[in-house]
């Protein structure tokens, strides 16, 4: 049935770090790697070559722009995969039972063989986290890597989901968000983490890390007594002001001239 | 949201079909033999035909059975069994018409109900949707049930009952129109709130994921025709509304009902274009659509 479970034992997801997305789309590259050719019908790609190329993706970064009231505007990278709602609209409004979320890690994921490509998951869902693949008229989403994380034939460090296991800048963490303890948790409590469009009511697992402000750098070097020491400042001082040496004769004859 | 359309007939003709057989049901006009026949054979022409056309945007039609299976959740395989059970019902009913010239009542009731209760789903296939504000909201299944029995009434030939529930259609469609366009606004969500950004600063979409379209795009962010959007609302009301409602009142001839009918059925298919072109879905935030309408 395509009714909810009352709870999951465990609520798996990810823990995306704004303030560490570097915008690479390497999570995106890896994604569509693991899963064309794992769990499922390949993401297929339309007119790849051609001028109007077009695909099914599980995950996309989008860039955004954000200018506070004063100072320089911030520059933020988003990745968006499905968010392993708790309360998730897309599973309720599934005709044939074919979109469902597990008890027991709470991922929601297609049964492919029961899903007739009608669409209404997609509607339902306020992120854009599925895609209809336009070759196989089946819905395709995130899986958390099912096929990973579970997987013994992968050794223990690639059992992560293929994007986490990917980004360069470790801006995605993945874990137990029931848990407390887990090492996601923590990080969502210390760095103040949030759900998306937290008025849809859809209860995400999935938490974003907001970025935190960019020019207090700038602000430390310009304004010495706040405490916060640049260690690298006296580094990078210049080291003579007029030049020395060769150069300096070649400055002084070119004066000359 | 792309209007389909597949879905847009299947939502004007099915709706007007059933509307037409509740009206039969309920015994308005009470017809027997051949001319029952005529009218059932239009009333299943059009419901039939709409659900078959529903059919045509599965990636998978041939699976369409399994969509009965989950009908404790699911608005759409709700209709799915309000709409065979209304045909059954109302084949049975049409049978004692048509072939043993007598109409059983009950049988009739349990049918009307069954066809209203099959355009109530319809309509809450798409007022569910919390992701799309326009459409979220009681106005919805009142919308598509006044069309429904309107039309329904101007097929069975019940000029007053057509007359009267035309105009509550029109204007249960302009306040359907005027409440949606604030419902986007209204709803809260907006670029800030999807990407909860909006404690830092502005936001703005800066660079989309991807170069080209996509599946998203294609189904969730139509723009092109909202432009005309104010003149084919008036097209839409007068042809499915006013028009029809004009031709009743003049004395009845034969051509002047055809007129109202196809009037409508143009206004209706209009209407329900608009119903689909105009919905605006949360996930075009993501992408800086709808920035005219965010706060």
């Amino acid at each position: 049935m395509t009714a909810l479970p009352e709870r999951t034992d465990r609520k798996l997801g990810l823990v995306i770090d704004l303030d560490t997305c570097v915008g690479c789309h390497a999570c995106v590259i890896s994604c569509k790697g693991w899963n064309t050719e794992n769990y499922g019908a390949p993401l297929s790609d339309q007119d790849p070559y051609g001028g109007a190329p077009s695909g099914t993706f599980l995950n996309r970064v989008h860039s955004y722009e954000v200018q506070p009231p004063e100072g320089a505007a911030q520059l933020v990278h988003f990745p968006k995969s499905c968010l392993h709602c708790e309360d998730a609209p897309c599973v309720t409004v599934c005709p044939t039972g074919a979109s469902y979320k597990r008890v027991e890690d709470g991922i929601v994921l297609v049964n492919e063989s029961d899903c007739i490509g009608c669409g209404l998951c997609a509607w339902a869902c306020p992120y854009g986290a599925r895609e209809l693949d336009a070759a196989e008229g089946v819905m395709k989403k995130c899986t958390l890597c099912v096929d990973r994380i579970y997987n013994e034939n992968l050794p223990e460090v690639d059992r992560t989901p293929a994007c986490v296991r990917t980004c360069p800048a470790g801006a995605r963490h993945f874990g137990d968000l029931s848990d407390p303890a887990s090492d996601v948790s923590r990080l969502v409590s210390e760095r103040g983490g949030v759900d998306l469009m937290p008025e849809q009511g859809t209860k995400p697992v999935n938490k974003y890390l907001p970025p935190r402000p960019r020019d207090r750098l700038a602000r430390d070097a310009a304004e010495p007594t706040t405490g916060e020491i640049d260690v690298l400042a006296p580094f990078l001082e210049p080291v003579a002001e007029t030049p020395q040496g060769f150069i300096g004769w070649l400055d002084r004859a070119l004066e000359k001239l | 949201m792309h209007p389909a359309p597949s879905v847009i007939v299947f939502t004007s003709f099915s709706g007007l079909g059933f509307g037409l057989l509740f009206w039969l049901g309920i015994g308005l006009p009470a017809v027997t033999g051949w001319t029952a026949f005529a009218f059932f054979t239009i009333a299943y022409l059009f419901a039939v035909g709409g659900l078959v056309s529903s059919t045509f945007h599965l990636g998978h039609p041939e699976r369409a059975l399994k969509a009965f299976t989950q009908w404790r959740t699911s608005w759409l395989s709700r209709e799915g069994w309000a709409a065979v059970a209304s045909l059954i019902v109302m084949a049975a009913y049409g049978a004692g018409l048509v072939f043993v010239q007598s109409r059983w009542p009950v049988l009739g009731y349990v049918g009307a109900a069954l066809c209203l209760l099959t355009v109530f789903t319809t309509s809450m296939i798409y007022a569910q949707m919390k992701t799309i504000p326009r459409w979220n909201s009681v106005l919805t299944p009142l919308n598509y049930l006044s069309i429904s029995l309107g039309g329904g009434a101007l097929l069975a030939g019940q000029i007053t009952w057509a007359i009267w529930l035309l105009l509550a259609a029109g204007v249960l469609q302009i306040a359907a129109w005027l409440r949606g366009d604030r419902a986007l606004t209204d709803s809260g969500t907006d670029l800030a709130s999807a990407t909860r950004l909006g404690t830092i600063g502005k936001v703005r979409a800066f660079e989309p994921p991807h170069t080209g379209t996509n599946y998203l795009l294609k189904e969730f962010v139509h723009v092109v025709g909202r432009k005309h959007a104010l003149k084919l609302r008036v097209i839409a009301i007068t042809l499915m509304s006013a028009l029809p409602v004009l031709l009743l009142l003049l004395p009845f001839t034969h051509i002047a009902a055809a007129a109202a009918v196809v009037s409508h059925l143009a206004g209706v298919l209009t209407a329900r274009w608009l119903f689909f072109a105009e919905a605006e879905h949360v996930v075009g935030l993501y992408y800086g659509a709808h920035a005219g309408k965010a706060a």
